[in-house]
């Protein structure tokens, strides 16, 4: 079993690189956001959580999550699905302009939406003699954020789909079943797992996002503000823990994510191992 | 199934949220104040004490809500579509920019109120190191090598273009008007800055928080801030010897507000701000009031210090921005070189 053959100091050195490496980029970064947000005590930690301003931040991230996820990921199912199960014309195209956000610079996908509907923009007049409110309000953010977290459903589900092939699907069809039957009997139970690792993925982007969301927010406290936002507004009034203390329901959400991740991945491992 | 669980649970979660957060209430009129970097802890304070004061003389309630960050950015996002009923920038030219690219308010705004439209004014102090290592008095010390000067990005930020100004003043004073001197100077010291943030703000933290340079150049009231709030003991303010008048400049969207019906308020918004109550608030937070009796009382907290202005040496901001700020102006003229 043992066919090794380095030495043993290569593999202890090997392994404390790495240790290291993770300690000083990963844990101790984590672990200086926890010990300032604490800095001042429970209470103090509890009482800036429970401001109205980090309420309504809070809030207006949850809400953007609710509504980008769900659309990226009718979005990301039919495209990969597309892209996995037909040839068509075009196909390379579509493959490449679903990555085109994740090249895409955030500050440039929020000027974009500037440039759109902004009062100077091209749609920026006629909204406002209608009183549409789009760019330094919710909609803006939302689109924003669905802009930037585009990508992440599609990119998981796209190989997953491929390496599974269309013969399961070609069957069902045969036997009878309609599309519609097929894709929600047989496509959608095989990737289910991926869609939810894709929800997982698309949501921390979606609640972690900065800088799309910060050009079009207008930074109105209490109205427009999500969570990263307020964590810098509270940065730069020089309130440390309270900053830390909002960045820390971040980091949380990102260790809830991982765990989740790491829970998927091994239910996928049980099932395949009992296939 | 399990997703099924989880839409219950974040459903859950919102649904605890926004009931954790006040109803609104039926009659709350709200409006919106678009303000620059370091006014955040004055309007924090101004608008409790007009809600009050609106509350007694009228009985409805109102909310000013607040957005901040650097002048020019600021006057760009009102420009873009940002919805405020009132401006409280750094500069006068940042309000004129709105009026000439989006029309929300007529070009001629600053005549609309007292005292240009300024009901406070501030100056530029510097702020340095406890002790004063580098033994900093007077603008000439800024320009020696190995001194590390904080300032923000004059482009972007209204703070930054009074820093630029007064170092040009100052040597314009120095050299008797020799402008090809004056930049030199200033060239001179922006080889020294080592960062240049987008708002006075960041500049603060810059030096605050992650301890770079020797000197700030700031806003009088930022530095006070600092002194008290942040480091008693490690930080000193040091006023140069000639400083130039800002007055950071205040007006109502005149679109904005009769497009939400509140002009009214806006106006009494601003109009409350020359109020005794309004300039005491001020100078509590460290912005030089225009009433005389305000003036006197806070005397110890303003040193007298030699002021120019901005019509009487750089011939109005609109001049000023063109020479110096606009693209191909002075300051790219020095920045590019370095």
């Amino acid at each position: 079993m043992n066919s090794r053959t380095e030495p043993c100091f290569v593999k202890y050195l090997l392994i404390s690189v790495a240790l290291i490496f993770f300690g000083l980029f990963i844990v101790l970064p984590l672990a200086c956001v926890f010990h300032n947000a604490f800095a001042k005590g429970w209470v103090f930690y509890l009482k800036t959580l429970q401001d109205p301003d980090a309420l309504a931040a809070m809030r207006m991230t949850l809400i953007v999550a609710l509504v980008a996820v769900p659309l990226n990921l009718i979005f990301g199912v039919a495209a990969s699905w597309a892209i996995a199960k037909f040839d068509f014309k075009g196909k390379g195209l579509l493959l490449s302009f679903i990555d085109l956000p994740l090249s895409v610079s955030p500050v440039i996908a929020g000027f974009i939406f500037v440039l759109l509907f902004g009062a100077q923009g091209y749609l920026g007049p006629w909204l406002i003699t209608h009183n549409i409110r789009i760019i330094f309000a919710m909609p803006g953010i939302i689109l924003a954020t669905i802009f930037v977290t585009f990508p992440m459903v599609a990119r998981e589900l796209i190989p997953i789909m491929k390496s599974q092939g269309n013969e399961e699907e070609e069957a069902a069809i045969t036997l009878g079943a309609s599309g519609w039957k097929t894709f929600w009997l047989v496509s959608v139970p095989n990737i289910r797992w991926g869609i939810l690792y894709g929800i997982i993925l698309c949501n921390a982007r979606a609640m972690g996002e900065f800088g799309a969301v910060s050009v079009v927010s207008g930074h109105i406290r209490g109205l427009t503000n999500t969570l990263p936002l307020h964590v810098e507004i509270l940065y730069n009034e020089y309130q440390s823990a309270a900053a830390f203390a909002a960045a820390s329901v971040l980091a949380l959400l990102a260790i809830i994510t991982l765990i989740a991740k790491s829970a998927i991945e091994a239910t996928i491992r049980q099932g395949q191992r009992q296939n | 199934m399990k997703t099924g669980k989880i839409w219950v649970l974040v459903m859950a979660i919102i649904l605890g949220l926004s009931m954790i957060t006040p109803a609104m209430a039926q009659n709350k009129v709200t409006l919106l104040n678009v303000s620059y970097d370091p006014t955040r802890e004055l309007y924090q304070a101004f608008n409790k004490a007009f809600a009050d004061y609106w509350f007694k003389k009228t009985g409805s309630v109102v909310q000013v809500n607040q957005s901040h960050g650097g002048s020019g950015k600021q006057a760009r996002a009102v420009i873009d579509g940002l919805d405020a009923d009132v401006v409280t920038l750094a500069l006068a030219y940042d309000i004129d920019a709105i009026a000439q690219k989006s029309g929300l308010l007529p070009k001629d705004w600053q005549v609309r109120l007292p005292n240009n439209s300024a009901p406070y004014t501030s100056t530029i102090v510097f702020l340095v190191r406890k002790g004063n290592p580098k033994n900093i008095k007077d603008w000439d010390d800024l320009v020696k090598p190995g001194v590390s000067v904080i300032t923000p990005n004059p482009k972007t930020s209204g703070g930054a273009r009074w820093n630029y100004l007064a170092a040009w003043g100052y040597a314009l004073k120095k050299w008797n008007d020799d402008d090809s001197k004056a930049m030199e100077f200033v060239k001179a010291l922006f080889k020294n800055v080592p960062v240049l943030d987008s708002g006075a703000r960041g500049s603060t933290t810059t030096f605050v928080e992650r301890k770079i340079g020797d000197v700030l150049i700031a806003w009088e009231n930022e530095a006070y801030l600092v002194v008290n709030q942040l480091g008693q003991g490690e930080y000193e303010i040091i006023t140069p010897s000639l400083s130039i008048l800002a007055e950071p400049s205040v007006a109502l969207l005149d679109a904005n507000v009769d497009r939400h019906h509140a002009r009214q308020i806006a106006q009494a918004y601003l109009e409350y701000l020359y109020s005794p109550q309004g300039q005491e608030i001020a100078a509590q937070n460290y912005y030089r009031p225009r009433l005389q009796a305000v003036a006197a009382k806070y005397a110890s907290h303003f040193p007298k210090v030699d002021l120019i202005t901005v019509d009487k040496v750089f011939g109005g901001w609109q001049k000023a921005q063109k020479t110096h700020f606009a693209d191909k102006g002075t300051f790219d003229q020095i920045y590019q070189v370095n």
